[in-house]
């Protein structure tokens, strides 16, 4: 890619606040439909493909191979290769669906919450956190489904007139979790490419090559801007965003059923919903962070994702942090205010116990970093930090659902069943393999799609707003 | 759309939305109805201009919607009470507090599809062809920077030397014929 010397790092401090706020700009001065356009297309128009962009995707998919390898031998020998056992039957496989779910919230968190609000400065983040949301649950929902002993039969948990006249128990909160991961995955993939519509037409109109204008073309569906489209547009994504928010809550709701429901104490406790949704969102607008800061960089878009996205996201990493840590701390005081010695116990356990030190590096990435550092906003608009910040509380989140899942499960009722933990090469290699297959999936997502919805930028540019000139007639129309 | 020979319509180029609405509301006014506006990115303003005020997303929907929760309360109720009922703790079979999740996660998935794909249909989409794309100016514009106002050919009024001189009042960019 060349790399000409951008115009924006030059911009001073005074010129990217806006004066009517004292914010940063959401998007910096001296950008035009053409520029933008330009900008967000070439990325993906053009036919080098950047020497850094080649590499990590070697990475990725050498990682994703991991991958390839460990479910394999899985499948050959059966969930017998991992730590689980009893009691702890849930190890790496529902903390990772758990961690990777959460992660894929705050993308429909940004793209349909926000847009609700009204929060513009969205529009910058809120492709390529959508399609973090699509490569997470992808990740997450493999989980369950090699989880299985028998993943061959993974369609018997959908409702299928099976020749066995056997019917999902729509009773369990695990069947629940079917209708709503499905659900997730598909309304957000729906919702990604319906916003990814004109910007295929716009794709398709600059693309050089006969194969991109086809490819784009087909794509972008035929897609040429009319205004009778565009209002029949809106409307569409206002309802799915609609649709979507209380689908995204809903989602992270039932996952915390699955624990919940359960009588076992550290799981049995009606705080769990909107912890586990809090939580959530805190990891997701870690990894969105974890994301925007190397891609920023490395693309130039300093003058599109600005310090003000990084501000604002880190302004939500506190207020959504300082939810957990009331999630922790009711936990906490429940355990001791129930007077269950079961669960005053597990308390107990979970900080002191063998696996404490769980517990203690939770309570570090998650509280004690983050919710010290976040009130300053020199900390908040410095990149190094803020990216490292986010991989801190990425950390720290996986943590939270180890420490739920394990120090819950390996020391319940009777000390006679008790057991413990230990996770093998093949636990680790699944891991760090989903990790590859994300960023793998994810570069190709940069070099191919837009990660910036063109059209979405182009309503925040000066000279977005219809100015009627002075003779405009201001008479009313009648109806249809 | 069925094949035609002839003019599809005259295509008027502005620089900025406030030159487009102007003209898009005038020629409704002077009597015009088969005109439609084309900007790069939506232009609240541009549908109204055109006289396009409500459509039918909503109602389509929410008739999706409604046909997701009724479709998956009533698949639950007759698998655990008349397919394969299971006595699961000594609950009842019909326990339809716990019917509401999937039933909700149904109306989500039923209505979103709905939306987007009812929005698709209404618009025509996906179309492979246009006669748009033929005007010269209109790929390079349309979805970039430029904002155009379409007098179709199929409007009672049009008549191509008037509908020109008409459009060009507007001292539109540039005024250009669209074959079919």
């Amino acid at each position: 890619m060349k790399r000409d010397p951008e115009r924006e790092e030059r911009i001073s401090l005074e010129e990217r606040i806006d004066p009517a706020t004292g914010e940063f700009r959401v998007i910096a001065p001296g950008q035009s439909f053409q520029s933008v356009t330009e900008k967000i297309t070439r990325i993906v128009l053009t036919p080098a493909t950047p020497l850094g962009w080649l590499a990590l995707f070697g990475l990725g998919g050498a990682l994703a191979s991991v991958l390839l390898v460990a479910v394999t031998w899985l499948f050959l020998k059966g969930t017998g290769i991992w730590g689980i056992t009893q009691p702890v039957a849930w190890g790496f496989a529902i903390i990772n669906f758990v961690w990777w779910i959460g992660i894929g919230h705050a993308g429909t968190l940004i793209s349909a919450i926000l847009l609700l609000f009204k929060q513009g400065w969205r529009n910058s983040i809120n492709r390529f956190a959508e399609a973090m949301t699509i490569f997470a649950v992808v990740c997450a929902g493999m989980f369950p489904l090699i989880h299985m002993g028998r993943p061959w039969l993974a369609y018997w948990v959908f409702p299928l007139p099976l020749t066995m006249n056997v019917w999902p128990q729509f009773r369990s909160p695990l069947v629940w979790d079917v209708f709503a991961v499905s659900t997730y995955a598909t309304i957000s993939v729906v919702f990604w490419y319906i916003g990814m519509v004109p910007d295929f037409g716009t794709l398709r109109d600059r693309a050089k090559s006969k194969f991109a204008q086809h490819f784009y073309g087909l794509c972008s569906l035929g897609w040429r801007g009319s205004a009778r489209h565009w209002s029949r547009y809106e409307t569409a994504s206002l309802l799915l965003a609609g649709l979507a928010t209380p689908l995204v809550l809903s989602v992270h709701t039932v996952i915390s059923f699955d624990f919940a429901v359960a009588v076992l104490p550290g799981w049995h406790t009606t705080i769990f919903p909107p912890y586990f949704v809090a939580g959530a969102i805190y990891s997701g607008f870690a990894m969105v962070l974890t994301l925007a800061i190397p891609l920023r960089k490395f693309y130039h878009l300093e003058g599109l994702i600005t310090e003000r996205h990084i501000d604002n996201m880190g302004k939500v990493l506190l207020a959504t942090g300082l939810i957990v840590a009331y999630g922790y701390g009711m936990e906490a005081f429940m355990s001791w205010y129930s007077a269950s010695h079961w669960e005053a116990f597990m308390m107990w356990n979970r900080i002191f116990g063998p696996m404490g030190w769980s517990y203690w590096v939770l309570i570090t990435c998650n509280l004690a970093i983050p919710l010290t550092t976040l009130w300053s906003r020199r900390l908040r608009t410095s990149m190094p930090f803020m990216f490292c910040l986010s991989l801190v509380v990425n950390a720290g989140m996986w943590f939270e659902r180890f420490v739920i899942i394990v120090t819950s499960l390996y020391r319940d009722f009777l000390p006679s069943a008790w057991g413990t933990y230990r996770a093998t090469k093949w636990d680790y290699m699944v891991y760090v393999g989903t990790l590859g297959l994300f960023i793998a999936l994810f570069l190709l997502f940069v070099r191919f799609l837009p990660m910036i919805p063109i059209s979405e930028i182009r309503t925040m540019l000066p000279g977005a707003k219809v100015k009627l000139p002075a003779e405009a007639t201001t008479a009313t129309e009648a109806g249809d | 759309m069925p094949p035609r020979e002839g003019i599809y319509g005259l295509l008027a180029e502005f620089d900025t939305p406030g030159e487009l609405v102007r003209a898009a509301r005038q020629a409704r006014l002077d009597g015009w109805r088969r005109l439609d506006c084309y900007t790069p990115y939506p232009v609240e303003e541009a549908a109204e201009a055109i006289g396009f005020h409500r459509n039918k997303v909503p109602l389509v929907t929410l008739v999706g919607g409604l046909m997701g929760l009724v479709a998956m309360f009533l698949l639950e109720t007759w698998i655990s009470v008349w397919a394969f009922p299971l006595n699961i703790g000594g609950r009842p079979t019909y326990s339809w507090p716990a019917f509401i999740v999937p039933a909700f996660e149904w109306t989500i998935l039923f209505a979103g599809l709905s939306a987007a794909f009812g929005m698709l249909a209404l618009n025509g989409l996906p179309a492979l062809y246009h006669p748009l794309f033929n005007a010269p100016n209109f790929r390079d514009g349309a979805t970039t920077d430029k904002f155009f106002l379409c007098l179709e050919a199929l409007d009672p009024k049009f008549d191509l030397a008037e509908a020109k001189k008409y459009l060009e009042s507007f001292q539109p960019v540039s005024v250009v014929e669209v074959e079919y």
